[in-house]
């Protein structure tokens, strides 16, 4: 197609626009198989934890900052911690580490 | 008018969007990198960002944009790399009130990202669309953002602060999977076997060529139909109770 920018983001944006509203649009009869609710009941932890990890060591300068972490990640939230706080304590733990690395 | 209950879950929604924006603004920066190698000026990118936020996605959208593909090409791997919101989309019509609106059904399914989802599908009872659109209205914005950075900074941004900035999106992740982790034995085993299959197919030389959007797909299908071949939920442990949310 002609090798106009605007274009190509368009026709992308159709794509994913439509794969994204057609199960609640279109095909919105509610599931009754027990295996496939179960399935969808596993899906978002699954998918979560393995986008999680091991990207989290791979995704910060010191492959150390992200195991710690990825450790500090876990004790916040397993003892409450809400979402916004996890996150701050897991980005704070990279950031202090990447600050003392060089010195040790 | 806006009732105070469908505000306080619009504010809830933009809270989660905020450690969800500080990830997706340090992820969006590097994306900008390659957006800008293959030939997106920063309103392009942020256009293109606003649009379709999603990081497989937009990734192999770059690469088909500076390739110069075909009509076909680009549909069959925007289809390709963004099929899980396929998947997350039937998961949503299944906690989706019976009645609800075809413009608020419109809203859940188009503010689909896989951390929108993540925390969305995360409440329990039926989901009120304020809640995504809140989460959507704070981090796409900021995903947009980072996308123009990345074009027009380079590689100028201390890493160190994209290092620390990074890891936010992962503790977000980390704090929707750990309590239902701790509450439900079985998630809490399946959470740990994905943690140990995900790290075996980024090390295995031969599994880690497998790009990090089809290693999320197909992991995912097959630790969550094991999970559900193995223990099928009951009734009650879907997540099916009603709230005024």
């Amino acid at each position: 197609m002609p090798h106009n920018p605007y274009l190509y983001i368009f026709v992308m944006f159709l794509v994913s626009f439509l794969i994204r509203v057609l199960p609640l649009t279109l095909i919105r009869k509610p599931i009754k198989n027990r295996f496939f609710r179960s399935f969808l009941y596993y899906v978002p932890y699954v998918t979560l934890a393995v986008m999680t990890f091991p990207a989290i060591i791979e995704a910060t300068e010191e492959p150390a900052a992200g195991a710690a972490a990825f450790a500090v990640g876990i004790v916040a939230a397993f003892r409450g911690a809400d979402l916004f706080r996890v996150a701050i304590l897991c980005s704070a733990t990279v950031f202090v580490i990447e600050l003392l690395l060089p010195f040790s | 008018m806006i009732s105070q209950d469908s505000k306080l879950i619009l504010l809830k929604g933009m809270r989660a969007g905020i450690p969800i924006g500080l990830g997706y603004f340090a992820v969006c920066v590097s994306l900008g990198l390659t957006a800008r190698a293959a030939g997106f000026t920063a309103f392009q990118g942020f256009l293109f960002s606003m649009l379709n936020y999603a990081s497989a996605g937009q990734y192999a959208g770059a690469m088909l944009y500076a390739a110069c593909a075909t009509l076909a090409q680009v549909v069959s791997v925007i289809f390709i790399t963004n099929a899980r919101y396929m998947l997350m989309g039937v998961a949503l019509n299944q906690r989706v009130k019976p009645e609800t609106s075809w413009w608020k059904r419109l809203i859940i399914g188009a503010t689909i990202t896989d951390e929108i989802f993540g925390v969305t599908i995360a409440r329990p009872g039926y989901i009120n669309y304020l809640y995504p659109l809140g989460a959507w209205l704070v981090a796409v914005p900021m995903w947009s953002a980072g996308m123009s950075v990345g074009i027009i900074m380079g590689n100028i941004l201390p890493a160190r602060i994209v290092s620390a900035l990074s890891v936010a999106l992962y503790g977000m992740f980390l704090a929707i999977i750990i309590p239902p982790a701790r509450k439900d034995k079985i998630v809490g085993i399946f959470v740990a076997i994905s943690f140990v299959c995900a790290w075996f197919f980024a090390k295995i030389p031969a599994l880690a060529k497998i790009s990090a959007g089809n290693r999320t797909i197909i992991l995912t299908v097959v630790i969550a139909a094991t999970a559900a071949i193995l223990f099928p939920v009951k009734e009650k442990e879907e997540g099916g109770k009603k709230d005024a949310a």
